[in-house]
């Protein structure tokens, strides 16, 4: 097997604040092969778009990536590279896609001038010459009339052209690794699949790796060859695309599944998760989802378990893989059970989850 | 089937409408010159029809800038609509003075989108779900506490919550604070816009399913408006498809997603991510942008982006009527047959392909 385009190892984000030190990753492990697009699941708070901005280098204090980590792309450890050499790959060799294309472009410069600015500053090309080059990269990315469009500001494009902009831009080096960060949330979802057709294209034509950060399970399940779920800043399961919409492993994926209306779906109630995410100051000990598990049994709530194999590339970090039986026994989670209805623990003050803490008892 | 139960029961199977909206309409001013003169307007709605019955839920899905928001706005007179009529169990909300628009108000409420902005932060949540008890004269003292503590355990909050401030509280319970505030005064008819939207997905199926038992516990009646066509799916009776300020189709939810006939509705519930790997299908991608409200097609107002095969110039010259294509089934398209424009009418402006039925069911069900 050849070694991977990305392999992230041990990524340990932290964010010190006054409220104790934000554990938003802690210690997440993948590969992202050539060619290859891998999808980041979970919901807010569960650590992806760190891991994202973590890969980039572009966490600002109070955030900080601990001792330990390693970020290996193309060979090299990105976090011994000196801030001068890592801009040399951002927007480079690794570029990014924001979810946001208002807040990602500059209103003050017309897009063209934003494309061509990319190979001015990689590639030392002439003024001349990468505005050319930008309206190419227009063209390719499907803009109608690109010479006229490349004079606008991002104000005058609608929401979908100024995302086909970012993605033209984060193109121009033939990156080989793309991040996109929630790259359609804020699209409608006709523009939604039209960016999602012109992101496969494009990696058909220039063969780049993909690492789509996304909260939509659908979005992975059309564009995604594996998938890794996030929850609690930790990865909980790693599989296939097929296998965790066949045969999902953990019960917070199992749940993400389960919470998700789907077109032909019919009017079936729909399964929910009880609870909200633990703020990322107090992870639970033991699994942190426990508490919102319905399968959680007394060894989930002190012994954290480590990422299981489950099968060929499949990994789950829940102690049903040693244990199986206990999937058999649903029950109300923890925190329904402490809060009653809904689960809706954590109301915002900071002492309530200190009640939860004390869960021993009622397992 | 039907011919027996006509028998049984002489009046129509429908009940009255709850709600009745008649060609409502709201232009909003653009580019005015002095006096709001000589200025182009956006037809933000334009010609929106449609019923509520008691109990039901009416989905109104469309993209961003298709005019839902606004309509359900014009509705409640939020904003004042340009035109049309709204009626409200039997009462003509367009015409009514300010003191009667408020009573009416408290039987007709909105949960809005963002539940950051929606409440007012230097309220608690006690004060912002019985204002609207002290407003009505409901409850006060410590009968009002006692409702209020009551309300927040039904939408699944602690009773003792009431003493704190939107901004201790998650999206997820946000949104359910601002479902207590709506419940106070016990309305009959909620305009829910959008919301769950801004919610990850645990917590959004954890709203769906509180609105739903809220529905069936009191009997309300939901015009439920979103984007997302899944979640319009789970909750909705029937469900009401809007482009460009028009509604564009308008059927029971089974027939709508089962067989849209309208084919921006087909496009729409063909571009929706399917989580499911193995399913694949021939997606209609619709090219380019929705069109400018201020200066939308002319005819049919989806007819640049239309892939519908017997799409020619005469969808550019009439405006089609939103007509019935199946039982209880509306839809406006003159080619999708049959249509009550006939085709001399439609030869007359230029078509050259005659109507044809149309449901491309591989774009449409993996």
């Amino acid at each position: 097997m050849t070694e991977p385009l990305l392999k992230v190892e041990n990524l340990h984000t932290f964010f010190y604040s006054e409220n104790g030190v934000a554990r938003a990753v802690d210690g997440v492990s993948f590969a992202v092969g050539a060619g290859e697009t891998v999808g980041i699941v979970g919901e807010s708070g569960c650590g992806k778009s760190v891991t994202a901005l973590s890969i980039l280098r572009l966490v600002r204090p109070p955030g900080r990536i601990e001792q330990g980590s390693r970020l290996l792309f193309d060979g090299t450890d990105l976090l011994g590279l000196s801030e001068e050499q890592m801009r040399k790959i951002r927007g480079n060799r690794i570029a990014m896609v924001f979810q946001e294309p208002m807040t990602a472009l500059n209103p003050v410069f017309t897009v063209g001038e934003q494309i061509a600015e990319v190979s001015r500053i990689h590639e030392g090309k002439s003024r001349k010459d990468a505005w050319a080059r930008a309206v190419e990269m227009l063209t390719l990315v499907g803009i109608p009339s690109p010479e006229q469009r490349a004079k606008e500001y991002p104000h005058q494009l609608s929401g979908g052209m100024r995302q086909r902009i970012v993605i033209a831009m984060a193109l121009v080096m033939n990156p080989a690794l793309v991040i996109a960060d929630e790259p359609t949330t804020a699209l409608d979802v006709t523009i939604q699949a039209q960016i999602l057709e012109l992101l496969s294209e494009m990696q058909r034509r220039a063969g780049m790796s993909i690492l789509m950060i996304t909260h939509d399970l659908g979005v992975v399940a059309e564009t995604c060859t594996r998938v890794i779920v996030m929850y609690g800043g930790e990865i909980v399961e790693e599989s296939s695309v097929g296998d965790v919409f066949k045969a999902a492993h953990h019960p917070y994926t199992e749940g993400l599944l389960g919470a998700m209306p789907r077109v032909g779906g019919g009017q079936e109630r729909l399964t929910t998760i009880p609870g909200t995410v633990p703020p990322p100051t107090a992870w639970p000990v033991g699994c942190r989802f426990h508490d919102r598990c319905p399968y959680a049994w007394d060894r989930c709530v002190n012994d954290h378990p480590p990422l299981y194999q489950i099968g060929a590339g499949h990994v789950s970090r829940c102690h049903l893989a040693e244990e199986p039986e206990y999937r058999n026994r649903p029950h109300p989670p923890l925190v329904e059970q402490v809060m009653g209805v809904g689960g809706v623990a954590q109301g915002g003050a900071p002492g309530e989850r200190e009640n939860v803490k004390d869960r021993s008892e009622l397992t | 089937m039907t011919a027996p139960h006509s028998v049984a029961h002489p009046r129509p199977l429908t009940p009255d409408p709850l709600l009745r909206v008649t060609d409502l309409r709201k232009y909003f001013p653009v580019g005015t010159g002095l006096f709001g003169r000589g200025g182009s307007s956006v037809k933000a709605v334009d010609g929106v029809s449609f019923d509520v019955l008691p109990g039901e839920t009416l989905g109104l899905v469309g993209e961003s800038g298709c005019g839902k928001s606004t309509t359900g706005r014009a509705i409640l007179r939020l904003i004042e609509p340009t035109s049309g009529s709204v009626t409200f169990a039997g009462q003509s909300v367009l015409d009514l003075g300010s003191t009667a628009l408020r009573q009416l108000r408290r039987q007709m409420q909105i949960i809005f989108q963002d539940p950051f902005s929606s409440l007012n932060p230097r309220m608690s949540v006690g004060a912002i779900v019985r204002e609207g008890l002290t407003i009505h004269r409901l409850a006060e003292g410590a009968e009002a506490d006692k409702r209020v503590k009551q309300l927040l355990q039904e939408v699944g909050l602690r009773p003792e919550y009431s003493n704190r401030y939107p901004h201790e509280f998650s999206g997820g319970q946000r949104q359910r604070i601002g479902i207590a505030r709506a419940l106070a005064v016990e309305p009959k008819f909620i305009v829910c816009d959008e919301p769950v939207s801004a919610l990850d997905v645990s917590v959004q199926a954890q709203v769906v399913n509180l609105l739903q038992d809220l529905q069936r516990d009191r009997g309300l009646a939901y015009l439920f408006i979103a984007h997302d066509l899944s979640v319009v799916e789970h909750i909705a009776d029937r469900v009401a498809v809007m482009y460009l300020g028009k509604v564009v189709e308008l059927a029971t939810r089974e027939d709508l997603y089962r067989e849209p006939l309208m084919p921006y509705t087909q496009a729409l519930l063909s571009a929706v991510p399917v989580p499911n790997p193995a399913a694949r299908r021939d997606r209609i991608v619709l090219t380019g942008d929705v069109p400018s409200p201020s200066n939308p097609p002319s005819g049919c107002v989806f007819h640049p982006r239309c892939h519908h095969p017997a799409k020619d110039e005469a969808c550019a010259r009439i405006v089609p009527p939103l007509e019935e294509k199946a039982p209880g089934h509306l839809v406006a398209c003159i080619k999708q047959a049959p249509t009550t424009v006939t085709w001399e009418q439609q030869q007359a402006a230029g078509a050259t392909r005659p109507p044809e039925r149309y449901l491309p069911l591989a774009a449409l069900h993996a």
